[in-house]
Formats: C-alpha cells, structure tokens, sequence
C-alpha cells in the first residue's frame, strides 16, 4: 500500500486546497431592489480574488455578506466551514477569522494608533496587553508606520491611515481578508504604498478577496477575476484568461473603458 | 534711505480702531452715568431707599418649602484651607507624576493619594471643627438675606433633581427612538415632537393646574403599599431618621463605593496580564454589603424608617413633597427630557456608519462595540449641548414662579412686591444665575478640553 | 456556461414582505416583543381615556349649562369663546380689525410662495411694510384717523404672534450687530458685545422680563410711561438678540476664510466685504437656526403671563374663571395646546426642510 504524498498546502496547487468561502445561490435584497442575484462562488485556501464591476454592481456587497456586514436572505454562505446564519456565536465565530480593510479606513479617532490595533486581539482574543501590544508593534512595524503608534489617526495621512487599517486587521491573525476598494480614497501618490502593503501580503499566501478598480494590482496579484454587474457574476474565470480573452461583451467593455484612457 | 510716505491719521488704521473704540466707550460711559441720574432721581421720588441694607430687615413671610441651610462660623475655613491645601497638593502631584511621564491613574497608591488630600483629611477637618457648622432653618422673623437663601437652595434643589431625572428620561427615550421596534420608535417620536413644541410653563401648569388638581382629597388619598400616599397635596413617602450609627453607616458606604474603583482597576489589570477579565461581580457585592452590614449589626440600625400616617386632616410623619415641588419637577424633566433625547440620539447617530462596521468586522460584541467604539465617540458630540440642557433647566427653575414654588425667583418677587427695592433684587437674581452658567460653563470647557480629539 | 441576465425576482415574504416586516419591526426577537406590548399598553392607557373624554362622552352643542352635567369634555365653551382665545378683550366691533392684519400677512406669505413673485422688488417693499401695516390694523393711529385701541386690550393668540414678530424684527438687526462685534477685532467693542450676549445668555428669562417691567422705568428720564405690552416686547428683544447673535456668530464663523481673503482682494472696506460679501452667505446658512429660535420665542411668550399680560396661556386661565365657563381648564388647553402646538411644529418642519434643501444644495 503506497501512501499518497501529502504536500504542505502552500505547494499544492489551487484546486487541491480546501474551500474557505463559499456562496451557493447567494441571494439579498434592499427592500425590494435585487441587489446580488444568485451568487456562486467558491475561494481556496490561498487564493486572491479580485472583483470588479462597474460601481452600483453589487461587489461591496457581495464581499461585505461575508463578515455579515450585510445580511443575505436567501442561499448559502460557509466561511471556514462555519455556514453563516442568524446565529451570533457563528457571526462572532466568522468575523474572527475574517479581517477587513474598508474604503474610508474607518479607523477609531478616539484612540491611539496602537491603541487601535490591539483593542480586538484584547476584547476579542482575550490576549494579554503585553502580548497584543508586542504583536501589533510587530505588525505596524511590517507596514512601516511603528514610529507613529502613540499618536492619534487625525494626526496621519490617508496612505498612512490605511496601512494601519491593514495592520489593525491582521493583528487579529485572521485566515482571510476582505479589502473593500481600499485605495479609492487615497490620492494617486498614496496607493502605491498600500498596494505594496497588500502585495507583500499576498506573496505571504494570504486568502484575498479583493474589490477594486486598480487593474494593474489585480493582473500581478490575482489567481481567480470576478466581473460583477446589476447584481450578477457576469464572468468569473482565471487572470489570464480574464485579461487576454474575456468572454461577455459587457466585461470587455468594462476592461477598454478602464485600462485605456 | 526711503523715507515712509506720511499717513493722514484720519486714515491710519490704527488710530482709526481706537478713535471708534474711544467712540464707544464715551457713549456707554454717558449711557450709564444717565441711567444713574435718572434711577436716582425716579427713586427719590417714589421714596425707595438704594443700597444692600434691606437685605437684613424681617421678612414677615411664610415660606411653603424650607430648606435647612448651613451656618459657618470662623473654625469652617480650617476645612476650606484643608481642602485648598489638598486641591494644590492634588495638582503638585500630578505636576510632578507628568515630569515623570506617569498618570495619576497609573498606580492605586496615587489614587488613594489623592482621595486621601482632597475628601477625607478635608471631611476629618471639617469633624473635628463640627461645632462651627449650624444649621438654621428659615421662619416668618428671619431676615430677606435668609428667605433669599433658602430660594437659592430651593433652585439648587429643583435644578439637581431635574438633571438627573431629565438625563435618565432622555436616556430611554432615545434608545427607544432608535430601537429597531418600529412602535416603540414611533411612541418615543412623538413623545419628543409634542413635549418640545408646548411651552414649558404650559406644561408646569398642566401638571400642576390640572393633573394634581385630578388627585383625590387627603382622605382618599391613593395610597401604594403604605409606602406612597399621593393626593392633592403632594406626594407623601417613607423618611429615613438617621440614629446614632448613621455617621459610621455613611462612612462604610463611602469607603464602599471608592473600593469598587479598585476592585474594577484590578479586574482590569488582570484581564490585561492574563487575559481572561478578573472578577468584578462578587468582591463588589462583598464590599457594598458587607461593609455597611457589618457597621448595621455592631452599631444597630442606622435609620429608622419613619412611614407616612393619615391623622386627622393631613399626613404625619415621613417626608412630604408639596404639589408645586412635585409639577415644577416632572414639568422640567418632561420637557427637557424630550431635548435630551434628541441630543442624545443624535449624538449617537453621529458616531458615523464605518465605525460600528469596523468595530463589528474585527469581531467585538454588540455590548463592546457600544462600549469602546459608540460611546466614547457620542458623549464628545453629546456633552457639549447636554450641558446647555443643564444650564435651561437651572434657568427655568425660575419658572417655579407660576406655580408658587418659592425659589429664588419666587421669594424675589415676594421681598420686590413687599420693599419695592426692585434694582437690588433684579441684580441678585442675575448675579446668581449668571455665576451658576458661567460655573457649569467653566466645567463644560474643561471637560470638552480634555476630551478633544486629537487632529493635524 | 454562457453567460444570461438573471430577472429581479421578489424577496421571500418571511424576510421583506409584509409578514417580515411585522417579524423584524414587532415581533422578533423576544424582548421586541415585549416593547411592543409595553408600548401598545401604554398608547391603550392614554390614548383610551383620552378619546372617551374628547370624543366619545364630550358635549358638541352649544348650551352652557350642559357642561356641568356631562362627563366628556364641553366644547360648547370652545365654540362660544374661541374669538377671545384669539384677541382677548380686544372690543367686539373691532375684531375685524386684527382679522385685515392677519390677511394682509397670508396674502404675502401666499404672494411669496408664487415662484415668479418670490424675488421682485415689489414684494420685498410690500413685506418692508407689513410690520407697518400689521401695527395700524391692530393698535389703530390718532394722526391717520383709525380708532386707537390700547395695548391694555390686546391678548389671545393675537398678542402671543405679535409678540413674537416684534421680537424677532427687532431683534434681527441688533444680533447682527453684535454677532459681528463678536467676532471684531477691536478689543472695547468685542468686549462690550461678549458682555451683552454672555449676561444675558446666563440668565433666565423672567429675570429679564421683570427687569423690562420694574427697573427700566427707573432707568428711563422721570415722567417717561411705557406701556406693559412695549416693556414685555423691550425684555423679550433683548433676551432674543443675544441667542440669535450666538446663531450668526456660528454662520459667520462657519464661512471659509477664503471668502474673506477674495473680498479684501477685491480692494473693499470692511462695511463693503460684510454687508456685499459676508452677511449674505452668513444669514443663508443661518436661515434654518433661525427658525427653532423663533419657535423658542413663541413659547418663550407665554412667560409674559408672570408679568401681568394676558397672552395665549393666560387666557386660559381667564376664559376659565369666568362664572359660566367656571372650570373647564381641561378644554381651554387642549385648544391652547393645538395652536401653540401646531405653530410650533409645522415650523420646525419647515427648519428642517429648508436644512435639507441646504444640505443637498450643496
């Protein structure tokens, strides 16, 4: 009997790992308005998906049902294998293992940068101040702003902001991340230092999902593309083939307007 | 060299400035020394005398609401230099803990510091000089300064009870307005939308003219478990008579409540070295009953409860609210409660979208997210015009005048009507009321001082 | 796997319709059941005996002597006093007279919210003179030959609106002043201004309000008369200009320091830069503001009862202790509530509105 090699995950290649996220015929409504219509999407340990989609599409949304930021009323959502419900145990349990980065950094103005970063892994993780403290110097430290940690977020620039943002999240060592367009509220000089942030942190091997309208960042980074409109995954296919031949009409036109001009 | 061109001075600004300025001042200056003549000359005729001296004549007037008022003698400033000593003392060790870089809240030992300078070596002077405190309670022979006094304790009264009735008030109405029970919602809507558009001297009279009018007569007074008895005139309840281990009863309590502060820095002190919260619950529970019960069963009961009774035509015993004090104060708490609420609410709902998002996304329970995140962020926008609230109701208190209740404004009236020293008078009631809004406005600086957020 | 528009469906009724509605707004979860039950029980407990009384046993005819015999409310009262709810004892065969006041202002207001006429120099002029108007209507002038009735008479509804409009119109002008000597940087001026607006914010207004009534006619040359009604308008002027100079001050300092810098580059004066430049944009933004604190002065009247004059609440009062109509406080407020009431809220609507017009103007 020949035992079947087991490699490490980071190794084995995409459709070998196990599904973290996945939506079966995701369904949800504002009131009446059909916002995501029979959503299907399935995301391996590892892998980065980059959504976009004309703005209106649903891809907030979409990725904001996932930390139960919004509620989905009808189809299935399973984040870690924990199928999300109404129950709180199992929001709280998801929302621990999911970090997010917003557009509006939406970091707590009342606190110290530092004091921002550790208030979940304490609260949350339970974790000794000392300990949260040590892990979110080494955190702000990879995002390059541990000079700044006593000061307050009023005193930061928007790139710098942002970057904390990101460590804020990863401080609670989550399994995946959900950036939601991270760099839309940036001046043009301050996205490439986030996008380096979000870079690096993928070549780590961290799960993405990522909305945004930055194509150059999505071709270099992303496994798995998805296109969005009225509330439909319009395509939904590998990088390459997304980019070089892309099959819907729509998406097509969305790649000329936004790659040439 | 370029000599400075000459400047008209006509077309100097800076002579201009004060040449308006001087303008000015000449013209108020002429404006009081003519109203002076003119008082002078108005009082003469009418034969009213000017001056302070009044103030110490009889007043000759029953006063419906007597408070007892404290009478310092000489030995009392031995307590104010012991808590000036304290306060300086207070503020030497902060001084000296920041050259350090420590706060004072970063070690118990400084706490119990600074409980220690400022409350009990001040109260332990303050005990031992006891005899130089009295009390007096006004009567029909005393003078004008004592019925003004006990107005303005009255007012003190009024306005105290108000806050804290009004805060709670407003506190739930918000909630519920922004509870997600649609009902509850719309109730506490239109409960703000009806208190605030009706005058609130209207509402004193409604519950003083019509609501307490409604009550039934002494004898037929409603009457809750033989603890409450509410008829036409008042609301009677339960008095507590303090015995002779009250002292030591009040001690424990105080001793309780400032252990709880430690008990709760402890628990947190715990939860950050260990990581699971320390326990609050039962040590507090400890403290706050045990303490107190301990002196109950060495020194006996600390108060006797005295009840209301029914004998002959009116209510002995107990403490009795009087109909004007009880409609002056839901009147107030009604109608500020409802701008209370408002400010309350949307001070919560300042607190923007994002930051309960963001809070929520890293996984914090509802209670922490309101806790550490909402909260902090509303009592910013919240406080400034809470305390504008405060400041109404303090003024409005005045308004005790329509319904007879004798605060300052009311038993002002009475000593105008009676000596016709209207200047005086008026002065008193602004000079008091002026130095209760700028106190509570020094506070509100201060407060809104430290808890600025901090921006580039 | 080609790809094909998905049709927007309905949403599950359990979530979204009706149904989910009553779920997630009444029902659902537990303690939200509970709310709603506590807060029907307390509409029931209000609105109940209320509507028994106001509708159900009241009494809509017109005989007085009923009224002390039925249980429900008596709006027989109502319906035989209800002009004197509106004047006071303003004389019977002039009524009419308050009445063209009181249509001369509706025509404007009508005339202004016709789009076309709304910015002509015409109704600007017309509403220049209204005040003018308003006051010959009602207090009458010996020089014009229109009967002269007394301020002594006048009371009701129509002394709480006039009141107040006074008020306001003097009040205006005097806050602006102050708001901009506020905000001067001429140290006597701000002083005296800041001095002006802090005493009187700090005190209450019935302090003021006796002051107006008692100490003024001391501080005014012997032999001057004021009449009460003018005393009351005089406190309350006063009272009102120092909050309303707080709003200015809040639209003035709420310009950006842009506006200024463009205006002295323009090369103007001072007067030139606030009256062209300043003002109009500061008193724009504090039109809303300036609203709530009319509504404040509305109620604020009422306070004119302590000091002697009959307004909307006092009449209550005085209707009531008329031996015919002895007693039955309860009606006169429920119609006193409704007006005070529905003045006051429609124009905090209005505030509002014009707040989120601004807002969306933007």
């Amino acid at each position: 009997m020949s035992m079947p090699e087991v490699k490490p995950l980071e190794e084995r290649p995409l459709d070998k790992r196990p599904v973290v996220i996945e939506m079966k015929g995701l369904n949800k409504w504002y009131d009446k308005f059909h916002v995501l219509k029979d959503i299907d999407i399935q995301v391996r340990q590892g892998e980065k998906v980059v959504i976009c989609g004309p703005s209106g599409s649903g891809k907030s949304t979409m990725i904001r049902t996932i930390n139960r930021l919004e509620e989905h009323q009808t189809g299935h959502l399973i984040v870690d294998g924990t199928e999300m419900t109404d129950d709180v145990k199992n929001i709280e349990l998801i929302r621990r293992e999911v970090g997010m980065v917003f557009q509006q950094f939406n970091l707590f103005p009342h606190l110290s940068i530092l004091d921002n970063v550790t208030i979940a892994p304490i609260w949350v993780r339970k974790m000794p101040r000392k300990q949260a403290e040590e892990i979110a110097m080494t955190y702000l430290e990879r995002v390059g702003i541990s000079e700044q940690a006593r000061k307050f977020p009023g005193q930061l620039s928007g790139g710098q902001q942002q970057r904390v943002a990101i460590a804020r999240a990863l401080t609670m060592q989550p399994k995946i991340m959900l950036f939601d367009e991270p760099t839309s509220a940036l001046d043009p000089e301050m996205i490439k230092e986030v996008l380096d942030v979000m870079r690096e942190l993928a070549d780590q091997g961290m799960t993405m999902m990522c909305v945004t309208h930055e194509m150059g960042f999505a071709r270099e980074v992303a496994d798995t593309m998805v296109f969005m409109d009225q509330g439909q995954i319009v395509e939904y296919a590998g990088c390459n083939d997304f980019f070089n031949n892309p099959r819907e009409e729509r998406c097509k036109a969305f790649l000329d307007q936004i790659l040439n001009h | 060299m370029m000599e400075k061109p000459k400047v008209p001075l006509w077309r100097n600004p800076t002579v201009r400035a004060r040449f308006y300025q001087f303008a000015m001042l000449a013209g108020l200056i002429a404006l009081a020394i003519n109203v002076y003549q003119n008082t002078l000359e108005n009082l003469a005729k009418r034969g009213i005398g000017s001056g302070f001296g009044f103030l110490a004549n009889e007043a000759g007037f029953r006063i419906g609401e007597i408070s007892t008022l404290p009478v310092f003698k000489g030995g009392f400033l031995w307590f104010l230099a012991a808590l000036f000593f304290g306060l300086v003392a207070s503020k030497a060790l902060a001084n000296w803990l920041k050259q350090k870089h420590e706060k004072i809240g970063d070690k118990d030992r400084w706490i119990l510091a600074i409980i220690a300078l400022t409350v009990v070596i001040p109260l332990l002077v303050l005990y031992l000089g006891r005899d130089t405190v009295e009390t007096v309670q006004y009567t029909e022979s005393s003078s004008y300064t004592m019925a003004l006094m006990t107005g303005f304790a009255n007012t003190i009264k009024v306005t105290i009870i108000g806050c804290i009735l009004s805060t709670f008030l407003g506190l739930f109405v918000a909630l519920g307005r922004l509870s997600p029970n649609w009902l509850i919602s719309k109730l506490c809507k239109w409960y703000v939308e009806v208190n605030r558009n009706l005058p609130v001297l209207m509402q004193l009279f409604f519950w003083y003219f019509i609501v307490i009018q409604q009550l039934p007569n002494v004898r037929q007074s409603v009457n809750i478990g033989d603890w409450l008895f509410l008829n036409k005139r008042g609301l009677y309840l339960p008095s507590f008579i303090p015995q002779e281990s009250a002292l030591a009863f009040c001690i424990a309590v105080a001793v309780a409540l400032f252990s709880l502060v430690f008990i709760w820095r402890r628990s947190k002190r715990v939860l950050e070295t260990t990581g699971e919260p320390g326990k609050v619950l039962i040590p507090s529970l400890a403290v706050l009953i045990g303490l107190p019960g301990l002196v109950w069963l060495v020194g006996g009961t600390p108060f006797a409860l005295e009840m209301p009774v029914l004998k002959g035509f009116n209510f002995r015993g107990g403490t009795g609210l009087t109909p004007e004090f009880t409609a002056l104060v839901i009147g107030l708490t009604v109608y500020v409660s409802a701008f209370n609420a408002e400010i309350i609410r949307s001070g919560i709902q300042s607190v923007s979208k994002g930051q309960r998002e963001a809070a929520r996304a890293l996984g914090l329970k509802e209670r922490h997210v309101m806790r550490l995140v909402i909260l902090p962020q509303a009592m910013r926008v919240i406080m400034p015009p809470m305390t504008s609230e405060y400041l109404a109701i303090a003024k409005s208190s005045s308004l005790a005048v329509g319904v007879g209740y004798p605060e300052l404004v009311s038993i002002g009236g009475t000593i105008l009507n009676q000596s016709g020293q209207s200047v005086e008078i008026v002065g008193i009631w602004m000079a008091v009321y002026l130095s209760i809004s700028l106190l509570i406005s020094a506070g509100m600086n201060w407060y809104n001082a430290r808890i600025k957020l901090v921006e580039r | 796997m080609s790809f094909q528009v998905i049709e927007d469906r309905h949403p599950p009724v359990t979530k979204t319709g009706v149904l989910g509605w009553i779920r997630s707004n009444l029902l659902f979860p537990w303690y939200n059941f509970v709310l709603t039950l506590v807060s029907s029980w307390i509409i029931w407990s209000i609105g109940k005996p209320f509507i028994q009384w106001a509708v159900i046993d009241a009494y809509f005819g017109t005989k007085s002597e009923v009224c002390s015999t039925t249980s429900g409310a008596c709006w027989a009262f109502i319906r035989d006093m209800w002009p004197v709810f509106m004047v006071g004892v303003y004389p019977e065969d002039l009524r009419w007279r308050p009445l063209i006041g009181l249509v001369i202002v509706l025509a404007l207001v009508a005339l202004t919210c016709i789009k076309q006429f709304r910015s002509t120099r015409w109704l600007r002029f017309l509403w220049l003179l209204s005040p003018v108007a308003v006051f010959l209507s009602i207090g009458g002038s010996e020089t014009l030959g229109i009967e002269v009735v007394s301020t002594d008479y006048w009371g009701g509804l129509m002394l709480t609106l006039v009141l107040s409009a006074v008020a306001m119109i003097f009040a205006f002008p005097l806050s602006v002043l102050l708001a901009l000597g506020r905000t001067s940087n001429l140290p006597v001026i701000r002083a005296t201004c800041v001095a002006w607006i802090e005493l009187i914010r700090g005190v209450p207004l019935i302090t003021i309000l006796f002051m107006a009534s008692v100490v003024l006619p001391l501080f005014l040359p012997a032999g001057t008369e004021l009449d009460k009604v003018l005393r009351a308008m005089v406190g309350i002027t006063m009272f009102f200009s120092a909050y309303l100079a707080e709003n200015i001050r809040g639209g003035l300092q709420g310009l950006e320091a842009g506006q200024y810098e463009a205006a002295d580059a323009l090369g103007m004066s001072y007067w030139q830069k606030t009256l062209l430049i300043i003002l109009p944009q500061a008193l724009r933004i504090v039109i809303p503001p300036m609203v709530n604190n009319f509504i404040g002065i509305l109620k604020d009247t009422s306070l004119v009862g302590i000091v002697g004059l009959v307004d909307l609440l006092q009449i209550a009062f005085a209707t009531t202790s008329s031996p015919e109509w002895f007693g039955l406080l309860e009606e006169a407020y429920v119609f006193i509530a409704f007006w005070y009431w529905v003045l006051c809220y429609s124009l905090s609507r209005y505030s509002q509105h014009l707040e989120n017009k601004m807002d969306t103007g933007r």
